[in-house]
Formats: structure tokens, sequence, C-alpha cells
């Protein structure tokens, strides 16, 4: 059967699939991303049955099933539950992002869940499990989560 | 509660890059092969499921465009998004329905015709997440570093994974990787994302399985022997990583717990004979069977050691080669579901293991495992 290709290069459709669209953000993400852009806080819904405190923000609670309609101030400082490091320039990677790249999930002292976001300032070998970070705001904001430009290490207080 | 039985199995060779092969193609060979292994033809089968990712296949209602192929025409086909053992799930259940007696079911995918890391980052949450650029590779590695960390498990035990699993390939004719390794060609292999080396990558992957469901009232009608469905359960965790402890998958305990007491299982350790486990990556496979309670917590890595999930051992794991030899995506799950329901039968040929009366196969979607879909497939009714 692969005998009648023989010599013969298989046909190829080269295309790329490119759809320009806009996600609604919706009022909670909103509301964060105008609290980090206007104030450089960060903002959390709480949920009014388990108090639960979620970052990302979102609606709903997935325990209670219930609409969290409280939000509190959670710090700018927390832990790093995990964190992985690439080497290769993966194609995911924003072009203009040089590797390594690290990539940490915070749990910002106040909240309850982790946040995902970028780790930097800190050398690749001395990034652990359990450090505390602290974020750093980007200069120009504009209402993405991008506000956060990255969290760095807690410089140790003397 | 009526029964279901798996009476035919069909797939293509696992392949880097079936470049001569368009989804249809794929799904026709396969299709077809299910068909002759059961003694069926097209008109035996009653309804049809197919299970495919739009994103993957590059174009939208992917499902839709390989139902020509699946034998769909004038039936009710439905499409899952999800791994092969949802859309089984969602076979069996129609199978069940009194509606229906036979489902055929089909799961296709070609990883080489895109780019895995593009695809995998548009899982992540487009408000929150996505432009921090992650992708599959870096959520697993980050959940491999979190699971180290709780486990103390090695990166000389993931490797051990890999070297065992590519090494059974070599006795599976459909794996598409096997590979003479050692631990230590593991570990000097790139370093992808930090724990994660090429070698604990599952690699990209072209394929289509497809396997045929049916009621009981029909199962033994056709030619081949029944492979019997005791127990299967499909949970979901939440959807955000940060909501996770990720060095646990609580929905595959969950899930796990449900197929055994359906299936009146009650020690696992000792009354599974071969299982076969998502090791999309090495760490999987440790975390996966502990997570199930088929290794006792944080001691995935030292029974490996032991040589406990080898083809010889008490419990022979991914005796087909696993993922780690070969992950089409989607696909993935009705290859493990066909290789447990080949070692049930007694016709796995090279890698047959001793004994194989009751097997467990595991199918896992979203990142860093988001739900697990599992089953306990069985010789007796
Ligand atoms: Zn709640």
């Amino acid at each position: 059967m692969s005998d009648k290709f023989k010599g013969i290069e298989p046909m190829v459709y080269n295309s790329k699939i490119n759809v320009p669209y806009s996600w609604w953000a919706g009022d909670t993400a909103t509301k964060f991303f105008i609290s980090l852009r206007d104030e450089k806080k960060i903002i959390a819904p709480r949920c009014t049955g388990c108090k639960k405190i979620f970052l990302p923000p979102r609606k709903v609670c997935p325990e209670c099933f219930n609409e969290n309609t409280e939000w509190v101030n959670v710090s700018d400082e927390g832990t790093v539950q995990s964190y992985t490091i690439a080497r290769r320039h993966l194609e995911s990677i924003p072009k203009n992002k040089k590797v390594p790249v690290i990539w940490g999930l915070i749990k910002l002292d106040g909240a309850d869940t982790a946040l995902l976001h970028y780790l930097d300032d800190v050398r690749p070998e001395d990034v652990k499990i359990g450090m505390r970070v602290k974020a750093v705001f980007a200069d120009s904001r504009k209402g993405t989560i991008r506000d956060i430009s990255h969290f760095q290490p807690v410089k140790s207080r003397v | 509660m009526d029964r279901a039985a798996i009476i035919g199995i069909g797939m293509t060779k696992i392949e880097k890059n079936k470049v001569r092969d368009t989804f249809a193609d794929m799904v026709w060979e396969a299709v077809n092969s299910a068909l002759d292994d059961a003694g069926m033809t097209i008109n035996d089968i009653d309804n049809v499921i197919t299970t495919s990712s739009d994103f993957w296949d590059g174009r939208t209602i992917s499902c839709m465009a390989v139902g020509d192929a699946s034998g769909a025409a004038h039936k009710n086909v439905s499409c899952v998004e999800g791994d092969g053992t949802y859309g089984a799930f969602y076979g069996m259940t129609r199978s069940l329905s009194g509606s229906y007696k036979t489902t055929l079911v089909t799961g296709h995918s070609k990883g080489s015709q895109s780019v895995s890391s593009l695809i995998t980052n548009s899982a992540f949450d487009p408000i929150y997440e996505r432009e921090l650029g992650m992708d599959m590779i870096t959520a697993c590695a980050m959940q491999a570093n979190s699971y180290m960390h709780r486990t103390k498990t090695t990166p000389e035990q993931m490797a051990m994974v890999s070297v065992k699993n590519h090494g059974n390939a070599f006795k599976n004719p459909v794996a598409q990787l096997p590979m003479k390794i050692s631990v230590d060609d593991v570990l000097k292999s790139e370093m992808i994302a930090d724990p994660l080396h090429k070698l604990d990558c599952s690699p990209v992957s072209d394929g289509c399985c497809a396997i045929i469901i049916a009621h009981e009232s029909v199962a033994a009608k056709f030619k081949q022997k029944p492979v019997w469905v005791k127990g299967v359960s499909f949970c979901a965790d939440s959807f955000f990583f940060g909501d996770r402890d990720i060095s646990r998958a609580k929905s595959l305990t969950r899930a796990a717990k449900n197929a055994y007491a359906m299936a009146g299982i009650n020690d696992p350790k000792s009354e599974i004979d071969v299982a076969e486990i998502y090791d999309a990556f090495t760490y999987q496979e440790l975390m996966w069977l502990e997570e199930m309670g088929l290794a006792n917590d944080a001691a995935a890595g030292k029974l490996l050691e032991k040589g406990e999930f080898n083809m010889e051992g008490r419990l022979p794991v991914n005796a087909s080669g696993g993922l780690l030899s070969g992950h089409p995506v989607i696909a993935a799950g009705l290859y493990s579901m066909s290789e447990v329901v080949k070692q049930i039968r007694g016709d796995a040929g090279e890698h047959q293991v001793k004994k194989a009366k009751t097997g467990l196969v595991q199918g896992v979607n979203g990142l860093g495992g988001q739900s697990h879909c599992v089953w306990i497939l069985d010789k007796d009714k």
C-alpha cells in the first residue's frame, strides 16, 4: 500500500489558525483588575458560606455553590507552593521572555487558594517550595494579570 | 444494574508522524479492525461515539468530520471532547440505556500536525493565566516538584519509570518508541522544565483506537470473548491549579474508590492483576498508583525499585510501554482499555502478563490531572 507513494512527497496543506477573539473579562475579574491597575492592591472575593477567599477571583464558590459577594484585601506577600523553571523556549512562552522562565504557584497571605505567576529577581537554583515572595507591580498598568510584573523573594528584614 | 462488556477492539500503530493518513484514514483503519475483531459488520453497530478535540484537530466540530469513516451515517452519533475513556464512559451508558445494544467508540488525534505547547497553553484560563505562557509540560513539571517535595520521590525513581516502559514497548507491536535506555540516559537528557527531562515526557504521537461496547443481552452474540465492565467511575477536580493540592489527585482517589466499590474490590493491591496507568510524564505513573491505593502513600518509587511494577512483578504496570512509548492524546485512554482487554483475553502476545483476570485502566484529562476515569475490567461477569 505504501508503494504507491514511493518517490512521491505526500501533499501537506499548511495553514495557521488565527482567529481574533475578545473575552469579556466579567464583572469579578474587572473589579480585581481595576484594583491592581489603579491602587496596586490585590483584592479577592470571599464565600459567605465557607469563608474561603479565592485567587484568582471567581464569582462562584466551587465547594458551596454559593455566589461570592464580599471582597477583602489580601497581602502582596505570600508563599511559593510549587514552581517550575523552563529551560527550553517552549512555543507557549511569550517571545519577549528569555529562558530560564520561572513560574510559581503562590498562596498570598490571607487567600485560601494559590495564584500562578512569574517568579523573577531570583537565581533559578535559589527557588524553593515554601520560600516567601512579594508582588512587584508593573510601572505601566493596563488592567491585566501582567499589572503584577512578577513575584520576587522577600528581602530578609534584620 | 444491567451489565456491559467490551466485545471488539481495533487500533492503528502509534507513530510519530502518520503523514500519509488523514484523520478519517486512521479512523477507517481502526474501526474496521475493531469490527473484524468482534466479528461484526457496521450494520451490527447501533450508535457511535467519536472522541476528539477541536484544537488538536485544527477544525470545529472535529468529531463530525470522522462520522463517515465511523459508519455513523443515519445513526445517532455524539461527540466527546476529552480522553478516550470518557468517550467510552458515555458509550457504555448508551449501551445500557435501553435505546441501543451496541456502541462503537472511536478516539483519534495527530499531535504531529500542530504545536502541542500552543494547544495546551489554550487550556489555561484566558483572563488570568494564559498570557503567562505555561503549557502542559510546565504545569505538570510544577506538579512533579510538588509531588517530589511531599513524597521524597527521587529523579532516579522517576527515570526508572521511563526505563521500564520504553523497555516494555519492545514487545508491543503498536508502540511508537521502544528504547533500551538507562536511568543515566534519562537524567542526562535535556532538562525541559525542572524537574522533567526530555525522557521524563511522553512523545508527540498520531493514532486512532476504536472499541465496541455491548449490552449483556448481546455480548455473547458475536465471535469475541466479552471482557466485562465490573466497575467504572469518572470524577473531576477544581479547574484552577491553585485550588488543588497539586501533589495529590483527590478526584482520582474518589474515582478509584467508586470503581472498586462497584466491582466489589476490597483490596485493590491484591485483586488487580494488570494496570494501564496514564504515564504522560514519569512521575505520574507513581503518583497515580499511590492516589488509587495501588501503592502506599509515598511508596511507589521504592516499590518500582523492587521491580513490583515490572512485567514479572506483583502488579505489571504499563506492560504495553504506556504513553511514554506513544501518546496519541484523546485516543490514549482507548489504547489503554484495548491493552487491558488484550491482556484479559490472553491475546497480548509477547507482552502477555502471567495472570490477567482483573485489570485496571485510568484515563486523564485537564492540566495536571484535573479529571480521571477509572475502569475495572474482568474476564468474568
Ligand atoms: Zn464556600
